[in-house]
């Protein structure tokens, strides 16, 4: 058996230097692929648990006590929704940005066989955020597909909704992958920070009641989570929830900057790192 | 080698130097690698090849001195030559959870190769690494000598122009490694360029047609197996083993016979160019060692005379 082989005439260097981290994202949603039954059942899971727990028991509460008024003029469950969604988006990225990330740098190292391809580390890091995303888009959507079958958002949040989540989303998943990139190993970080920073954030971040409500030595917890700066403009841009003047832009720069600021650490750590 | 000038050179390396902070992994070699040789960088470990394939490999950037692959410069063209490149790294790296032909169809997708073409290229590929009856199976599920004839297909998929291997059959068993041997030798008569690292003495014999001698970051020799065995070692050598208390003493009675004498912990070799006769003329003169071996003198022996150490790690 004789391989044909013209050597160097195959691949257009043009056509393979581009687009790597679409391809390296490309790879893991095939891969993901395969176990797409059990990726439903968590995303939708999830939500309807809440939603029963949330929305039935304590919104029904709530609502009842406040004459039908729910909180700051809205249905106790449209004022959760944001912070749900959020923390959905949350979740989704760090499925990918944690152990599927480790994985590539340290058990099947797969991340230095595809930069042993015209793919670089950054279009790796890249493809990385872009699969991080898409799986918080996905979880996001199947939280927001669930709201809105209980009727429980208007259509017209879906949009706001969604870029307040993903903006959380984005700012969370780049400053968690540059963490990841530095980890040698695991040794129960991960269970670290999903004890003490995911949850306490999850329950700080004014998700239930607003974050006022707090006596203010504890609301600091609030104003450093990413989870309280994508409620806030959540709630502003799905139902006009008022913010203090330029309050709009400090949620929406802080989120931002967690995301730049991530990606500048994230980028030359796994240059480094692939280069062993 | 008389005709490098005409040749075409596609890996240059002058002085090239690589530091980890006090360490020097790779201190300032020269070399050419020529397009359709088959080029070994021998050494035992830590000797710096491994370093220097991934400077090649364009993933770790050297430290000083000049490095040119396929005519680029793979400080800042390093997407664009390993476009080129197929690379078979020590571990394999194989994605275990995809079948086989996944593997190769994921890989070769990265290249940007369109997936039609790619179709009808794993089929090729498959055949060629044998494991075309394997197609279905998970990567995790395959042997070990079978996972390593993966890499090496998967290191084809973008039809490379240089190939390179390391360690190629580090861990595999002498049958596995036959079978590897057999296809990279038949990629060497198809014109591939194939770089290739090894410990191993009679791999680099087998495959290499041109060698360059690793140890502690430097070259310590270069040329072909038999010019290296010629200019380092002597056509045969005389093997005895006359147990570890006794090798010693024995040696210094030995001395002066032969063209070279080493002592091992383990045995005595004798380096001449007539070992059946030499070992007569020693058991005629009394000595009874426990096993004697005459062998052809190999590269194993060229690396002992150049470093005064043996290969094995």
């Amino acid at each position: 058996m004789t391989l044909e082989f013209k050597p160097g005439s195959v691949v257009d260097t043009k056509r393979a230097v581009r687009f790597g981290a679409w391809r390296v994202a490309e790879y893991r949603f095939y891969s993901m692929s395969k176990w797409m039954a059990s990726v439903i059942a968590f995303g939708l899971g999830n939500p309807i648990l809440y939603l029963i727990s949330v929305g039935l028991g304590i919104g029904a509460l709530v609502d009842a006590n406040t004459g039908g008024g729910g909180i700051l003029g809205v249905p106790y469950i449209q004022f959760v929704a944001p912070a749900l969604l959020a923390s959905a988006a949350i979740q989704g990225v760090m499925d990918e940005v944690t152990f599927p990330t480790m994985d590539g740098f340290v058990w099947d190292k797969l991340f230095f066989a595809i930069n042993a391809t015209s793919v670089s580390a950054r279009q790796i890091a890249d493809g990385v955020m872009i699969v991080a995303l898409g799986r918080g888009l996905f979880t996001t959507l199947m939280y927001l597909g669930v709201l809105l079958a209980f009727g429980a958002v208007p259509l017209t949040s879906v949009v706001p909704l969604l870029l307040s989540s993903m903006l959380a989303a984005w700012g969370w998943s780049s400053v968690m992958l540059a963490i990841t990139a530095r980890l040698e190993r695991d040794e129960g970080y991960f269970a670290l920070i999903g004890r003490f920073v995911i949850a306490p954030m999850f329950l700080f971040s004014g998700t239930f009641y607003p974050l006022e409500q707090m006596p203010i030595y504890l609301q600091p917890l609030g104003w450093i989570s990413p989870l309280w700066h994508s409620v806030q403009l959540g709630r502003h841009l799905s139902y006009g929830m008022e913010l203090a003047d330029g309050m709009f832009f400090v949620h929406l720069g802080y989120l931002a900057i967690m995301g730049i600021v991530g990606m500048r650490f994230v980028y030359p750590k796994f240059k480094e790192r692939l280069s062993r | 080698m008389s005709n490098n000038v005409e040749r075409e050179s596609v890996i240059r390396a002058r002085s090239l130097t690589k530091k980890y902070k006090d360490f020097v992994a790779v201190d300032g070699i020269d070399f050419d690698v020529y397009r359709g040789e088959s080029f070994g960088l021998l050494g035992p470990n830590g000797a710096g090849k491994s370093t220097t394939m991934k400077m090649i490999t364009s993933v770790s950037q050297r430290s000083s001195g000049e490095l040119t692959i396929l005519g680029k410069e793979p400080n800042d063209q390093g997407p664009e030559i390993r476009a080129h490149l197929g690379v078979v790294p020590q571990k394999d790296m194989l994605d275990r959870e995809l079948k086989v032909w996944e593997n190769l169809v994921t890989y070769g997708r990265y290249f940007g190769l369109p997936r039609k073409w790619l179709k009808a290229k794993v089929e090729e590929l498959l055949e060629f690494a044998q494991l075309t009856d394997k197609r279905n199976e998970k990567a995790d599920d395959l042997s070990g000598g079978m996972q390593r004839r993966l890499a090496i297909a998967r290191g084809l998929v973008n039809e490379p122009e240089i190939l390179l291997l390391d360690e190629p059959t580090t861990g595999l068993d002498p049958q596995a490694r036959h079978i590897l041997w057999d296809r990279l030798f038949r990629l060497k008569e198809q014109g591939v360029t194939l770089v290739l690292t090894t410990h191993y003495m009679d791999e680099a014999e087998q495959l290499c047609d041109r060698i360059i001698v690793m140890d502690k970051g430097k070259i310590m020799a270069e040329g072909s197996p038999a010019e290296l065995i010629r200019d380092y070692s002597s056509k045969e050598v005389v093997e005895l083993r006359f147990g570890t208390d006794k090798n010693e003493i024995v040696a210094k009675q030995l001395e002066g016979r032969g063209d070279r004498l080493e002592l091992l912990p383990d045995r005595i070799l004798i380096y001449t160019e007539q070992g059946e006769a030499l070992l007569t003329s020693i058991l005629e003169s009394g000595l009874h060692p426990v096993t004697s071996l005459v062998r052809r003198s190999s590269l194993e022996d060229v690396f002992l005379r150049l470093t005064g150490r043996t290969l094995v790690d």
